[in-house]
């Protein structure tokens, strides 16, 4: 008698359960998309952005850098009149290391604290995950760094670059330098895999031949068996695309192996001046593919140098993600001057040409795929750790994230 | 008395179930924004996972370090459904993923051609965690395989599957995940109504595994689990085979784990190794150690709490909310190794016996 009353009882608590979840379930079909409604507050005489960088995590150690770079930038805006004579006010958020928090925080940044553009980012995976909340809620993402290119979003600024202002320059470069083969060593991950398929199609234009092509996972330090592959290869130069401290790993196995910048040099396009002293060996004499270099010699550079050090500290160097995370706070706050608005509508619309003389040199934003027209350069690391420029496209490259201007490019093929 | 305690027992339970029920499905949407409502949902899928790791670990003993797997199991089920709805709402029938075009060859392998389907999708996020949990639990259990080996075994196995996610990057989308959805079964996720709806799906499935499991805890199975937990041989030596009961309920906690992950996809709107490796997995353990692992309601109320700990702590204190939690947790166990939900008992069972003594 009991456990029938009982079972009564769950039943009426289970219908209850259905009821109300289904009483929820007026939802609109695809199609009837509900209007997005900014929530920016512009009345005041202050602006709110939101600062969304990993400060846990395994990306923490970089994004930290992009950090300090912001609210450096913000506080120089501040001293200097704000953003159309608005002070700017920063939330900061942790990213964790984890897309899925990107997500939740970007979300919050848009629709809670009602923030007027969100800088940040790092790892693809990070901004292919905050991409559709911000393109859902119509806001502003700002994202600093280098890329595979592939993607144009009318609510995303890229101020990194894309793969033909950094990839494709290495290989420009490595055919003014006599190369023959080569051998590609990258982590397993999208913007490697991305950038060997691009490397791999513009080799076969140049004549450079691909000698091998060698994966680790991204937290794998291991390197033994790949390296001996190069040793055996012999290639005349290495294109390394692996991502954060497996470089360590890969770097100590190349030494140990016996290969040196003199016979089998390396060109990386993730290592910069942050990470060159922390690779456990002379790295001397190898090669990196950026847009920035601490070296550059430029007045607007010297002044962004002594900022930064007074700031954070005389040893600790700027790079290529810091710089441009710098920039874009700087592009926005001319995006908004030009646009005369907060709104992001208006700011697209008159994105083009919106440029800024930036530390690495004047960047121009292209309004068709709101990336920014960069430099390109090769510096070659010094004793002191720091890159000379031995190469450089001497003029800004066009963004082209999806290389339609390269007849030789077919995604289609492996 | 008696009665009073005899009635508790019976209905004590539903009646917190209940509670937990208008909770969740009228108090929070009335009072929460919808971007606190997501959040949430969130927790809750979190809540379902712990709701199965409390059968089979509070009440079964075995600590399941791994259950990042089935979790993950249907959460890329369900992000691979979504993902195929957004590409053929923009590419007709036949489309195939982005990521797939973008860093591989543009052809889709054949095991993703089913899950174009809905129904199939549903069909293979219950099926597919339960055969696999059945194969591994039939493995492990027969040879009798327990305490910490069995906790290695499960962690290594999370480690595993994150590793082969990253690795096979054209199947899987690789570290990225699978994300960018648009639709869930024909609805626009991203419209406040639907995201709405969805948590309220969520949060009716927490509250029917609860059911689950307290009718689970109060029939003849449920004795026979905790006295496998308890005494194994003793249970052996009655007749029974120990290795089918805990079977028993290392299937179900991998079904719910599942479900939890199929709906963790599209509330956050991305799913990705970092959501289903061997630290994702500690995190759900977490939660269910935190609320009371034998308790009813522990395990779910743990996880919501340690969610909802993640997110305050990391807004407010964006640079050192780790150390906050890690502190939280040292804390909590340290006091209370029963979980925060013993913790009443506890003090009053002390209490009384330190009037005993005096």
């Amino acid at each position: 008698m009991l456990h029938s009353r009982t079972r009564l009882a769950t039943g009426t608590v289970l219908a209850l359960t259905a009821a109300l979840s289904l009483s929820a379930c007026g939802g609109t079909k695809s199609g009837e998309k509900s209007a997005v409604e900014s929530c920016v507050d512009t009345s005041g005489d202050s602006i709110e952005l939101g600062f969304l960088n990993s400060t846990s995590g395994a990306m923490a150690i970089s994004e930290q850098t992009v950090r300090d770079s912001l609210s450096m930038a913000a506080e120089e805006i501040n001293a200097d009149g704000g953003i159309l004579g608005k002070e700017i006010k920063f939330v900061e958020e942790d990213g964790a290391s984890d897309p899925a928090i990107f997500a939740e925080k970007i979300e919050k940044l848009l629709t809670g604290d009602c923030v007027a553009a969100v800088f940040g980012g790092w790892t693809s995976a990070s901004r292919k995950a905050m991409l559709p909340v911000v393109e859902a809620n119509n806001g502003l993402l700002f994202y600093p760094v280098q890329y595979e290119g592939l993607e144009a979003s009318k609510n995303i600024y890229y101020t990194g670059a894309t793969t033909n202002q950094q990839i494709i320059p290495a290989m420009d470069f490595l055919k003014t330098k006599g190369v023959k083969t080569l051998f590609l060593a990258g982590s397993d991950y999208v913007f490697p895999r991305t950038a060997n398929k691009i490397i791999k199609q513009y080799a076969a234009e140049l004549g450079i031949k691909i000698v091998g092509e060698e994966y680790v996972p991204l937290d794998d330090d291991d390197w033994t068996t790949q390296v001996a592959k190069i040793v055996a290869a012999k290639p005349d130069f290495v294109f390394n695309t692996i991502n954060g401290s497996s470089n360590v790993g890969f770097i100590k196995a190349y030494y140990e192996q016996g290969l040196t910048a003199a016979e089998t040099p390396i060109i990386s396009v993730s290592i910069a001046e942050e990470e060159a002293p922390a690779m456990g060996k002379d790295v001397t004499g190898q090669y990196a593919a950026w847009n920035y270099f601490q070296s550059v010699k430029s007045p607007v550079n010297d002044t962004f140098i002594k900022a930064f050090q007074d700031k954070y500290g005389k040893d600790r160097p700027t790079s290529d993600p810091m710089e441009a995370a710098y920039t874009s706070l700087y592009l926005y706050k001319n995006l908004v001057e030009k646009a005369e608005s907060f709104d992001v509508d208006k700011i697209n619309d008159a994105a083009d040409g919106v440029s800024f003389d930036a530390p690495e040199g004047t960047v121009t934003i292209d309004g068709e795929n709101h990336h920014i027209a960069k430099t390109g350069l090769i510096g070659q690391i010094n004793s002191d750790n720091q890159f000379d420029v031995v190469w450089s496209s001497e003029t800004p490259i066009e963004p082209d994230p999806f290389l339609k201007g390269y007849a030789w490019w077919d995604p289609s093929k492996k | 008395m008696k009665n009073v305690q005899k009635w508790g027992r019976t209905w004590g339970p539903l009646l917190a179930i209940a509670l937990v029920a208008i909770a969740l499905l009228v108090v929070a949407p009335a009072v929460l924004s919808p971007f606190r409502l997501n959040n949430l949902g969130k927790y809750v899928c979190w809540a379902i996972a712990g709701v199965g790791i409390g059968l089979a670990w509070g009440r079964g003993g075995m600590l399941v370090m791994g259950q990042g797997v089935f979790f993950g199991l249907g959460g890329y089920a369900m992000a691979m459904h979504l993902k195929l709805e957004a590409s053929m709402a923009t590419g007709g029938p036949d489309a195939v993923p982005d990521f797939m075009v973008l860093y591989g060859d543009g052809t889709m392998p054949g095991w993703w051609e089913p899950f174009r389907s809905g129904p199939f999708t549903l069909f293979a996020i219950v099926v597919v965690p339960a055969v696999v949990a059945a194969i591994l639990g039939f493995a492990i259990f027969k040879r009798r395989v327990k305490g910490a080996y069995f906790a290695i075994l499960t962690q290594a196995l999370a480690v595993a599957f994150a590793t082969l996610l990253i690795a096979t990057i054209q199947q899987t989308g690789g570290f990225n995940g699978l994300n960018q959805f648009t639709l869930f079964f024909g609805y626009n996720l991203y419209d406040p109504v639907n995201k709405k709806m969805i948590y309220s799906i969520a949060a009716a499935v927490l509250v029917v595994c609860l059911v689950v499991v307290w009718q689970l805890y109060r029939s003849r199975f449920g004795e026979l689990l905790v006295a496998t937990r308890d005494a194994e041989e003793r249970v052996r030596f009655l007749g029974h085979d120990p290795a089918n009961i805990k079977l028993a309920a290392f299937v179900v906690a991998a079904v719910m784990a599942s479900i939890g992950g199929a709906l963790f996809t599209p509330i956050t709107g991305i799913i990705s190794p970092s959501d289903v490796d061997a630290t994702a997995s500690i995190f759900l353990i977490a939660g269910v150690a935190l609320g009371g692992r034998a308790l009813l309601l522990g395990p779910a109320l743990g996880a919501i709490a340690v969610g909802f700990g993640q997110t305050t702590l990391s807004e407010s204190f964006p640079d050192q909310w780790t150390y906050g939690l890690g502190l939280l947790f040292i804390i909590v166990i340290l006091c209370f190794p029963a979980g925060l939900g013993n913790a009443w008992s506890q003090v009053t069972t002390r209490f009384r016996r330190s009037e005993a003594v005096s």
